[in-house]
């Protein structure tokens, strides 16, 4: 099988027209540009449409609009950029139209920085807009998941007709992998009859999230509610390393999840029996993974690349008598933690040496390195 | 009998719920007339955006999207760039146009985009209670200017079919009003023109309606009315500002 050497950003965009998306509006941004810039080059050739739009909000409406057409298409940006999205995410999200959204993420808040960092987890998550909705979120590891979790997005988007959201990073963005371009299968989908084509022998299509009737607005949200309570059951993707006989769990996605492989794998070398879970859909979150997971291994550490977000998740999955520790490092340049220092964190609790105060739970935040 | 006047079949069998004396109605029915005119409605497409014009798939017989405030030319953007054979408009007020989505009907026009923004200038937010805009005119009293406009404060009213008009991008852009016969009559061509300069693929065309707003102007039907010709009308000149003979501009 020929593998080709590509930037997580180039799968990305590969992943995207392979799952036939031929429509994509964006707005610079450091560091996903070669998303757009790959693009650029690609979908003029394939018959496709490229606007580089004059904002992030332009972009994000160009994409409400292609997806109210029926038509696959993305938007990409990164934190600051996808901050300026919320709006157009909360009207998809309303108006239940598909659509994928490719968040690098960089470090925040503000202008931050232009490294990695997972400090967009919660916004991507619970929300982010305005009101009650969830985007369908997931958060590849490699750039060969970049390039199929973007196919897959469009599925998934399409399968529930809702907004989908790709969680990078500048790592993940940036780095260079072997990739096998093979697409994955696609899933059965319904037919998109809702879709604006002009009305030709058919009763007029309306798009919408404004609700003024009596108990409309009430009726609409809860039949989104079903919506993620379906997603819940059906598409929730999660990898689970070395887990059956763990000691200690370190639960982690993303960039921090490739950093804590080396952790599994440096901890049993040293005799600590410890697993990984390793969450790929955020939302809908692996919380009955975890809860059985927390049946044999009660003792576990969340690692994130922020100041403590996912760790509230993974608290609310858990059986509650499992103990739940955290370390992270909020994100900027050199503040990526190495394998050598989560494991001695990992020791450190594992040998009593962290001092719990007296009659406090044992679930306290353990951020100093 | 000969059927001399009929509901345009753009239009649903439904009555307008705009204040008495509004004129989003009348100009609903000249955009369905034109529509119907050019033999359009199963191929056309609304953008409905936020402010009164809102209720736009409530009377418009044709496949709609509702836009977030301001972005209407944006969705217009992305639903024409996947249709290029259908026709799609919006009707954007001025808050929604001049405000908040300043960039959005900036960006659209100087693209070209090949789509139709009708534009409703009654100088002020209508939907939310009669609030300054940015055309409101100045001593123009509203609930957020209630001792009138001043430019010292709140700059001038912008002229938005002007502006547009110097851009390269737009094909057909002009100011009407809608306030007596005459004048409806050449509001009613000029949104004709407007769907068949994007029917044969001309380029972006822009209508600027100037619209009494009789509820939040404190004004009866008629006295608004004489508004529009004796305040609005001077200092918002109607007239077409650019027109584009041939299609092969680029």
């Amino acid at each position: 099988m020929e593998r080709i050497l590509v930037k997580g950003n180039e799968a990305v965009a590969m992943g995207a027209l392979d799952a036939g998306c031929r429509f994509y509006f964006g707005y610079p941004i450091t560091p996903q540009n070669e998303i757009p810039e790959y693009l650029s080059r690609h979908l003029p050739k394939m018959g496709g449409t490229f606007i580089q739009a004059e904002s992030e909000i332009a972009s994000i409406n160009m994409l409400l609009g292609a997806a109210a057409a029926g038509a696959r298409a993305m938007t990409s940006s990164s934190s600051p950029g996808i901050s300026l999205k919320q709006e157009g995410l909360s009207y998809l999200a309303g108006s239940e139209l598909p659509a994928v959204i490719v968040n690098m993420s960089r470090s925040s808040p503000g202008l931050g920085g232009i490294s990695a960092s997972q400090g967009d987890y919660w916004q991507a998550v619970k929300g982010g807009g305005h009101g009650d909705y969830h985007l369908i979120v997931l958060a590849p590891h490699s750039v060969q998941e970049l390039y199929e979790l973007t196919f897959r997005a469009f599925d998934f988007a399409d399968q529930y007709r809702n907004p989908a959201m790709i969680l990078g990073d500048a790592v993940l963005g940036q780095m260079k992998e072997p990739l096998h371009r093979v697409p994955p299968p696609r899933l059965d989908l319904p037919p998109k009859d809702w879709a604006l084509t002009g009305c030709k022998g058919r009763s007029p299509n309306v798009i919408k999230s404004l609700y003024l009737g009596q108990g409309e607005l009430e009726a609409h949200i809860w039949k989104l509610v079903k919506k993620y309570e379906r997603m819940k059951n059906e598409i929730v993707l999660c990898e689970e390393v070395e887990t059956e006989d763990a000691d200690w769990i370190l639960v982690a996605f993303g960039t921090a999840a490739r950093i804590c492989r080396s952790v599994v794998r440096l901890a049993r070398l040293e005799g600590l029996r410890v697993g990984l879970v390793r969450p790929i859909t955020l939302f809908p979150f692996p919380e009955k993974i975890l809860r059985r997971v927390s049946r044999t291994t009660a003792r576990f550490l969340v690692v994130e690349l922020n100041a403590g977000q996912m760790v509230e998740d993974v608290r609310l999955s858990v059986e509650k008598d499992a103990e739940v520790f955290f370390y992270g490092r909020p994100s900027g340049a050199g503040s990526l933690p190495k394998p050598r220092e989560i494991l001695e964190k990992l020791l450190a609790l594992h040998n009593g040496i962290e001092t719990i105060p007296q009659g406090e739970k044992r679930n306290g935040y353990e951020t100093r390195i | 009998m000969k059927l001399v006047f009929d509901r345009p079949a753009s239009l649903k069998p439904t009555e307008f719920s705009f204040c008495p004396g509004c004129h989003h109605g009348l100009i609903h029915r000249l955009i369905a007339e034109a529509i119907d005119a050019h033999g359009l409605r199963e191929k056309t497409i609304g953008v409905a955006s936020v402010g009164c014009s809102v209720f736009l798939y409530n009377y418009f017989d044709l496949d709609v999207v509702e836009a977030p405030h301001g972005r209407a030319p944006a969705v217009a953007t992305g639903v024409k760039r996947v249709h290029p054979d259908k026709i799609v408009f919006a009707i954007q007020g001025d808050g929604d146009l001049a405000a908040i989505g300043t960039s959005e009907i900036i960006h659209t026009a100087n693209r070209g985009e090949n789509i139709t923004i009708i534009f409703v200038n009654n100088t002020t937010y209508g939907m939310t209670g009669g609030q300054m805009a940015p055309t409101t005119l100045l001593g123009q009293v509203t609930t957020t200017s209630p001792y009138g406009r001043d430019f010292r404060q709140d700059g001038y009213p912008i002229r938005m079919a002007e502006m547009l008009a110097t851009l390269e991008g737009p094909a057909y852009v002009c100011r009407v009003a809608v306030d007596k016969p005459a004048n409806l009559m050449k509001a009613k061509r000029a949104i004709r023109e407007a769907f068949r300069m994007q029917k044969e693929e001309m380029g972006f065309s822009f209508v600027e309606v100037l619209s009494a707003c009789p509820t939040d102007w404190n004004l009866s039907p008629l006295e608004a009315c004489k508004r529009v010709e004796e305040e609005l009308i001077p200092y918002f000149p109607l007239g077409v500002f650019k027109e584009r003979k041939i299609a092969d501009h680029l």
